[in-house]
């Protein structure tokens, strides 16, 4: 029997504020153990949560970008349940009413778009965290994370296989990286995702028994893990077997998911509204301010690309994988109004510099308007683009402008006929045999020549002169 | 007269005019505290040193005319204040040792307006309770019989005040834990609107009940002490921003033309006689004040205790799941694994009312209940609102009786938790509607024990409460008594 | 009956207490008296009734997002039963 995996994800990202959720304490990643913390946040006795306005916009901020309907009005529900890492012994999250609902994401596929919908948005608390002792029957914990504002993104079970998911979770990364609501960083924790994985004979229109993955911290973590429990549920099924209801934890240096058992009772989370926060109630101007301000997202953007400035598809991906890089791109075409210039070399060059140090577009030492300055030399003639290349290392090594290198280095191109002339004589008398050869009708020995004259100017003869000038002289 | 008995406002002149000062008034409530506290137990801890240096600042301020509201006032807080730097117990051996490392918000009120704090008084462990009985530090007695209870959950402060322990004292009232005490210790007490005193700082019991509010031996210093905590805290998302009145100015403002609505559910069978004919008289004595009293209904009064027992405990059993051994407070010793020291800590830690609640609290919201009973109850406390919102078109205030009964013997009621409960009865119906309400003293049964008169009002119009309190006692002709201790 | 007694030791896990065979039973009984006096809730019509969960209706409380200073490693910990080093120290979980 063919089997179908129906897949549904759930997407925990960390907001960038610079406070927590319902306290004043600093959400900065990093600081030494329990040191973040206040007695709202260690839920001493008496304390009241006040909530962050941020973390209402920018939650509304991903609503918007993932087309759902923000509520008029939604609440926070107490999540009880008892864990070292959760002070008060309840979550505060929203239940009931969460702030956005009924959305959707189009994922690129190989084979085209498809929409993934997105049951909820939901905002709720991160816990503490709770470190084992491996030899000693104890866990140490640290409340620094606690109360750092999570929204939870719920998606609907459209996605049908490990390949979707992965796109699916770029996609959702891609667009909290744009917002600037999220730093995306999935080793720290700040974006999160679970599984509910289940099997269904292909046609069917039930659904199967679900297992919920957890434990996948990176993206390739999630397809492994994913195209793992696919594949156990097909054994388990096709040898007649049932799927368990359960959780189940990624392992990933075993690369298998295992049951997470436990002596925990089904979990039965008592929610109810909380008492100690108030609704809150989003009308339609406050919900048009944040429309207006949003950014343009990646998908959009690397449409306009490809329509606007007639670029490859893989060209317009590459180029938007982060906003500070488009805007580069988009700067420097302003400037040069050479889009496919520009871009390459962007992909070619810049963008090898900055990775191989590990740095952000934002810290690169070639402002768009040096790379733009750069590009109209090479277009004016004054380089080539060979010379280009070391011309833009050296930019990028020492932040200055490409006239300055140029001129220091002596890297202005040939383009006196006269000089290109003595050079091409010099090397037709040095290869009487090549040029015997191209003579008797071998044209291939061209090349040869157009090398060794590019060797003695070491590089600067303008290309399309020598070119002209070799094809008359050789030919005579 | 000793300066411990009297009022603020008259110790206030005092001050002002240099007959006292804030060390002799403090010293005289600390004389009357070692003379009364062996036999009533008001107090869970006595501040004493840091009192007496407070008043010593306190003197030193008045000598440079810096002279605020409750400038060397000896002010009790019940326990489950947060001090900082000062034990919080709630009267729990959970939180037996836990120190506060912040104020709560009406703390800081009170020591902005410059009040002395003699301690942390007793009460029914985390405020649940009638009877100030489930402390884990043992009973507070009522000073007019030392064999019955003083009522709770704030009975150490509704005590203190009482027994001329303190000037005034702070309590909370979720039920009715401030007005209870109140009339049975013969005080005055008043349970603010929901939101118009910050909660930021005491210790949660109900979060959507809780109230904080004055004890004080006349309705004068009732709105002295208003003035200075009631008010806006952005601390408290339910906090209301509200503007506060000068309650002082609607102390001799008389009644005369007003209607006091009597809700006909609260003067039923059942009600002490003794108590019901204190009552009949306090309305003769409001309507020969130029009141007219009319007869009202609040339909849905018979509800009230059932939804306020599930309400109430639904929200303490989440409250109270912060206390688990780990973070703060008493953890078990020898157990084996997490699980086993949350059970041993919370098990040991907490007395057996507050384990009933959680465990009613818990089951009425687990999973298959909770429409029947959370969301069924959340429902009813609906209408139970909409009933006052109706009355309030029809009458200034509501007169009802405080308590059905006076105060009940120690131990009369420990083991039938039902019994117990329902000597809110006649309070509980405020919180749920999160209107202000103010017990006033209203006479003594021929035994000698105190009775109260409640008025209720609308939302935010303390005000009117303290109009018809003070006007109430100015002219009810009520003999002057003290406990005889 | 309205709770069981293995309703009340399942009621009991969730809220992480335990209770001796007597005490489970004296609970019980007790809660059963309490939620059989519930039971009259059951005769209120409350059709299109709201739930009420606030004593006074509010909305949107907010506070600006700035960092406020922390209480400080050794406040945080001040109360700890068992503090080590930077930590809060707990059993661990038993699998």
């Amino acid at each position: 029997m063919e089997f179908e995996p129906v897949i549904g994800l759930e997407v925990h990202a960390q907001l960038l504020t610079d406070s927590k959720i319902f306290c004043g304490c600093s959400t900065k990643f990093g600081a030494s153990p329990n040191s973040h913390t206040c007695q709202i946040c260690l839920g001493m006795p008496g304390v009241l949560p006040v909530l962050n306005r941020k973390v209402v916009e920018y939650t509304i901020k991903m609503g918007l970008a993932t087309h759902c309907r923000i509520n008029e009005a939604c609440n926070f529900a107490r999540k009880n349940y008892f864990y070292p890492d959760l002070p008060k012994g309840y979550q505060i999250s929203q239940y009931a009413n969460p702030l956005a609902e009924h959305g959707y994401v189009d994922i690129e596929l190989e084979n085209g778009k498809k929409r993934i919908g997105v049951t909820r948005i939901h905002i709720e608390e991160d816990a503490g965290k709770l470190m084992h002792d491996e030899h000693h029957p104890f866990s140490y914990v640290d409340l620094n994370r606690t109360g750092v504002p999570l929204i939870e993104i719920v998606s609907e079970p459209d996605i049908r296989s490990a390949e979707e998911a992965s796109a699916y979770l770029r996609r959702l990364h891609e667009i909290l990286v744009y917002l600037e609501i999220c730093d995306g960083n999935m080793e720290e924790g700040s974006f999160r995702c679970d599984a509910n994985v289940s099997l269904r004979p292909k046609g069917q229109e039930a659904f199967g028994i679900r297992a919920e993955l957890k434990n996948m911290n990176s993206f390739r973590n999630v397809q492994r893990a994913l195209e793992y429990e696919i594949k156990r549920q097909q054994y388990v099924l096709e040898g007649g077997g049932v799927v368990v209801q359960e959780t189940r934890l990624w392992d990933d240096t075993g690369g298998v998911t295992h049951s997470m058992r436990s002596k925990e009772e089904a979990h039965d989370y008592r929610y109810f509204p909380d008492p100690d926060l108030v609704w809150v109630a989003i009308n339609e101007d406050w919900v048009e301010a944040i429309r207006k301000d949003q950014p343009e997202l990646p998908l959009e953007k690397r449409e306009r690309f490809v329509r606007d400035y007639l670029i490859p598809a893989y060209d317009a991906g590459v180029l938007t994988t982060s906003r500070a890089l488009a805007d580069y791109y988009e700067a420097v075409v302003h400037l040069t109004g050479k889009p496919k210039i520009a871009g390459n070399w962007i992909m070619g060059d810049i963008l090898r510099f900055i990775n191989e140090e590990k740095r952000e577009i934002a810290d690169c030492p070639i402002t768009p308007q040096a790379l733009a300055e750069m590009i109209r030399l090479i277009e004016e003639g004054t380089i080539s683009g060979k010379i280009a290349k070391e011309v833009i290392e050296q930019m990028y090594k020492t932040g200055k402008p490409a006239a300055t290198i140029i001129a220091k280095k002596g890297l202005v191109q040939i383009t006196d006929e006269g000089a290109l002339v003595q050079a091409i004589t010099e090397v037709m008398a040095a290869n009487p045999k090549q040029l015997e050869q191209y003579r008797s009708g071998k044209d291939k020995v061209f090349g040869f020549f157009v090398g060794q004259v590019m060797k003695a100017t070491q590089g600067k003869a303008n290309p399309q002169l020598l070119n002209d000038l070799l094809k008359k002289m050789l030919a005579r | 007269m000793e300066l411990n008995q009297l009022t603020i406002h008259e110790l206030q002149e005092k001050i002002r005019s240099g007959k006292t000062t804030a060390t002799e008034i403090v010293q005289s409530v600390f004389r009357r505290i070692d003379a009364v506290e062996k036999a009533i137990h008001a107090y869970i801890l006595l501040t004493r040193e840091a009192a007496l240096a407070e008043a010593d600042r306190a003197d030193e301020a008045i000598r440079k005319g810096d002279i605020r509201t409750l400038t060397g006032i000896p002010v009790a807080l019940k326990d489950l204040l947060c001090t900082r730097g000062v034990t919080t117990t709630c009267a729990s051996r959970i939180l037996h040792d836990f120190v506060p490392p912040y104020d709560a918000t009406v703390v800081e009120k009170l020591r902005d307006a410059g009040a002395v704090f003699t301690g942390k008084t007793n009460m029914d462990e985390f405020a649940m309770g009638s009877s100030t009985e489930t402390s884990w530090f043992g009973i507070t007695r009522n000073p007019w019989d030392l064999e019955r209870i003083p009522g709770g959950s704030s009975g150490g402060s509704a005590a203190a005040v009482a027994a001329d322990a303190c000037i005034a004292a702070i309590g909370s009232d979720t039920g009715g834990s401030i007005r209870q005490p109140a009339a049975l210790c013969g005080v005055v007490g008043m349970k603010p609107t929901y939101g118009r005193v910050s909660r930021y700082g005491l210790v949660a019991f109900a979060s959507s009940l809780d109230q904080i509010g004055p004890f004080t031996k006349d309705v004068e210093d009732c709105a002295i002490l208003m003035n200075v905590i009631a008010g806006y805290d952005p601390r408290e998302s339910t906090s209301v921003p509200a503007e506060v009145p000068d309650y002082r100015q609607y102390l001799a403002r008389g009644i005369d033309g007003w209607t006091v609505g009597i809700p006909k559910e609260y003067f039923i069978e059942g009600i002490d006689p003794e108590v019901m004919t204190a009552v009949r008289k306090a309305i003769a004595v409001v309507e020969g004040l130029g009141a007219r009293c009319i007869e009202i209904s609040l339909p849905h009064t018979a509800y009230c205790l059932a939804v306020y027992y599930i309400v109430a405990p639904a929200e303490a059993s989440s409250n109270l799941a912060r206390y688990d051994g780990a973070k703060y407070g008493f953890r078990a010793p020898d157990s084996r694994g997490l699980l086993d020291m949350y059970k041993k800590s919370r098990s040991a830690g907490f007395g057996a009312e507050v384990k009933r609640r959680i465990m009613l609290g818990t089951y009425v919201l687990s999973s298959g209940y909770y429409d029947a009973y959370y969301k069924k109850a959340s429902q009813v406390r609906a209408l139970i609102k909409r009933d006052f919102d109706e009355a309030f078109q029809r009458c200034d205030v509501i007169l009802t009786p405080t308590t059905p009964t006076p105060a009940f013997r120690i131990g009369e009621k420990t083991d039938d938790p039902l019994h117990m409960y329902l000597s809110d009865i006649f309070t509980i119906s405020t919180n749920l509607a999160g209107i202000p309400g103010i017990s006033v003293p209203c006479g003594f049964t021929q035994g000698g024990l105190p009775i109260g008169v409640q008025f209720l009002t609308g939302h935010f119009e303390e005000a009117k409460l303290i109009q018809i309190a003070a006007t109430y006692e100015k002219n009810a002709n009520l003999e002057k008594r003290r406990p005889t201790l | 009956m309205k709770i069981k007694k293995d309703e009340v030791t399942h009621v009991a896990h969730l809220a992480r207490l335990e209770f001796t065979e007597a005490e489970a039973e004296k609970f019980t009984s007790q809660l059963n008296n309490i939620l059989l006096y519930m039971e009259m809730l059951n005769r209120v019509d409350t059709t299109g009734v709201p739930p009420m969960t606030h004593a006074v209706a509010q909305q949107n409380a907010f506070r600006e997002d700035n960092v406020t200073p922390s209480l400080g490693r050794d406040l945080t910990l001040a109360n700890a039963p068992d503090a080590r080093g930077d930590f809060f120290r707990v059993p661990k979980v038993i699998e």
